[in-house]
């Protein structure tokens, strides 16, 4: 007796969404899957729904008044969003900011850095399943935000560097609880890795996953760890050196086979390269003056149109200003977001692999939504 | 000090006005209107002092060269770059490709037809190793004559970590040929400069809007589209959530609430 109907062994493929509702999804990312039982046949990521048309609204604005909006892109690294936005604005208006600006913005971007590290390792994490390194990670992004906070009076969206400098002088005593908080923080790097780096199911979950290699990594235009995880030595802070980081002693990590395990590892190393960043700023800190003799009114002299990046979190963050004659506003400001392009890569990544790997990969490319809708 | 000053007999003010000159710190200033009005020699001694001291805080300046960040901004200025090695080899593979080059800040852009767009890209990519697509966008210009929109590449080559842009001029509805087959991660790029400006690119894998809906009438980064926005028709309850402002309680609670 033959049976009619197809085995169970053949079932259909299933189109399957992911989000954007989902907490995995690091924010409303859409993810449209088809299913061949848990493997992924083919991934389609859908974005867009936290569009807010910030790069119409900067068409809008005086120079000084996109610096607030740019905050509001990768919402957990603020400070290096304005940074970019500020490097961008003082190439097309010719300024040289002073050194103790340079360092102060170095010491806020690195401190960012090191929060918005903490913030995808805890997420990353959670997702795989660990939740204890949630609770270590916040507490240190927490004494990190205080000081942003003392700093600047805001702890998430910062608005903390202006055209020219930085906007204010450093509190009293600031220095000595920055110094604290680096001293101990290669400690606490060394507690998360105690509980991730040698874990069985950690290094199961993430050994093998999500593969790019060197040529793929370029081939789609990774930045930012996702490409330094492939083994290509990349970074904006090493070859297009802005502020003063050309005068900063540090290494740029790399991996070796490019998954999400090395991406874990890039980044950790990152984090301990941060630290020691901030210290030697804490140690070389200049005198002088917070803001470069800038005129009240900042107008371009020339049209043109120029681009200007930095080594967010994320990977490489551009902006692009095209800005008229005599012009006070920008004429177009592109942003070009690392996540967005990093993002580009998810189908590539996860095809072939199973579901559960999908949070794995969407994870270790940190993304944020803020800044891929814009 | 401040105590025993306002008290000075008449007689004595002479004696102050000579210490006058040499203290200008504002504590002095307010006692002058209880001093007598100086004569008018004693004024011009004044200003020939002030201007002596302003001379020789001049000349200290001049002697002592400022920071750079004390100075003046220097803003950029636009050259010519046809110098730049990259521009000559483009021009002897394909001659008369390049219409401009000019650098900026820094930057080289080199101007290029768009119907040549993906020769040149291919040529950069293969043959000059710039395997890195940084950035591709565009800009509208609808006031000009010889084509609305600029599109803009923008890439990277790793040896010496030299960049390069390309513009191109594209009139409004002509088509532009894709770079996706030359570089991958052009593709979500141009799906977004499609989405926003309404450019069309050929021979694009799947040319889709990207962060706008499918069905949304307008490409929001066109100039004459409103910063404020179009009625989209998407608000879900507009009898109730009227354009312009949030819900009206009254209406609200008499339309609604009962019923919930």
């Amino acid at each position: 007796m033959t049976a009619p109907h197809k085995s169970l062994l053949d079932v259909e493929e299933m189109e399957i969404n992911f989000g954007p509702q989902h907490p995995a999804t690091h924010g409303v990312l859409r993810v449209k899957m088809k299913l061949d039982g848990e493997k992924i046949m083919e991934a389609k990521p859908v974005i867009g729904y936290l569009h807010r048309g910030t790069e119409k609204l900067f068409e809008t604005m005086d120079f000084p008044q996109c610096i607030p909006h740019t905050d509001r892109m990768d919402y957990v690294a603020a400070a290096t969003n304005n940074q970019g936005f500020c490097v961008t604005m003082e190439k097309l208006l010719g300024i040289t900011i002073p050194p103790r600006a340079a360092y102060i913005r170095m010491m806020l971007a690195e401190m960012q850095r090191l929060a918005s590290h903490l913030v995808w390792l805890a997420t990353h994490a959670v997702d795989i399943g660990a939740i204890t390194p949630f609770f270590y990670t916040f507490r240190e992004r927490d004494a990190i935000l205080d000081l942003f906070e003392e700093y600047c009076g805001a702890r998430l969206t910062l608005n903390t560097m202006k055209i020219g400098g930085v906007p204010f002088e450093l509190p009293d005593g600031w220095l000595d609880r920055c110094s604290e908080l680096v001293d101990g923080f290669n400690a606490h790097i060394d507690e998360y890795e105690n509980l991730l780096t040698e874990n069985r199911i950690w290094k199961k979950r993430t050994i093998g996953v999500g593969v790019v290699s060197a040529e793929e990594a370029i081939e789609w235009g990774l930045t930012g760890p996702p490409l330094r995880g492939s083994g290509v030595k990349w970074d904006i802070r090493k070859i297009f050196p802005y502020d003063r980081y050309d005068e900063i002693d540090f290494e740029v990590p790399i991996g070796e086979t490019g998954d999400t395990y090395d991406r874990y590892v890039v980044r950790i190393e990152e984090m301990r390269q941060s630290v020691r960043i901030i210290r030697q700023c804490l140690d070389r800190l200049p005198d002088g003056p917070h803001m470069a003799r800038v005129p009240k009114v900042l107008r371009v002299k020339e049209a043109g149109m120029v681009y200007g990046s930095v080594e967010a979190p994320k990977g490489e963050l551009g902006y692009f200003i095209v800005a008229g004659e005599k012009a006070t506003a920008p004429y177009r400001c592109r942003v070009r977001p690392p996540s967005f392009v990093n993002l580009q890569a998810l189908p590539m990544m996860v095809e072939g692999h199973l579901v559960a790997d999908l949070v794995a990969v969407i994870g270790t490319l940190d993304i944020v939504l803020g800044e891929i809708d814009r | 000090m401040s105590d025993d000053k306002p008290t000075l007999p008449p007689e004595e003010t002479p004696a102050a006005e000579e210490k006058a000159p040499e203290q200008t710190a504002a504590p002095e200033t307010r006692e002058k209107p209880e001093n007598q009005p100086l004569s008018d020699e004693e004024k011009a001694a004044k200003i020939a002092e002030a201007k002596a001291k302003a001379a020789a805080r001049k000349a200290a300046e001049a002697a002592e060269p400022k920071e750079p960040w004390e100075e003046k901004p220097v803003p950029p200025t636009h050259e010519p770059a046809l110098d730049d090695p990259d521009a000559v080899a483009l021009g002897t593979e394909m001659p008369g490709v390049v219409l401009a080059a000019d650098r900026f800040a820094g930057e080289i852009t080199l101007s290029v037809p768009a119907d040549r767009i993906v020769d040149v890209c291919r040529f950069l990519k293969n043959d000059c190793d710039y395997k890195f697509l940084v950035d591709l966008t565009a800009i509208d210009w609808p006031e000009r004559e010889n084509g609305r929109f600029d599109v803009i590449y923008w890439m990277h080559r790793y040896d010496d970590s030299k960049r390069l842009r390309l513009q191109t001029v594209v009139a409004e509805d002509a088509p532009v040929a894709s770079v996706t087959e030359v570089w991958k991660t052009a593709n979500w790029m141009e799906r977004e400069v499609y989405d926003l400006f309404g450019i069309v690119f050929e021979n694009h894998p799947g040319l889709e809007r990207i962060l706008t809906w499918e069905g949304f009438n307008g490409h929001p980064l066109r100039k004459d589209f409103p910063v404020e926005g179009i009625d989209t028709g998407a608000a879900i309850y507009p009898d109730v959530y009227p354009p312009g402002g949030g819900p009206q309680s009254d209406e609200v609670e008499d339309g609604d609430g009962g019923e919930a």
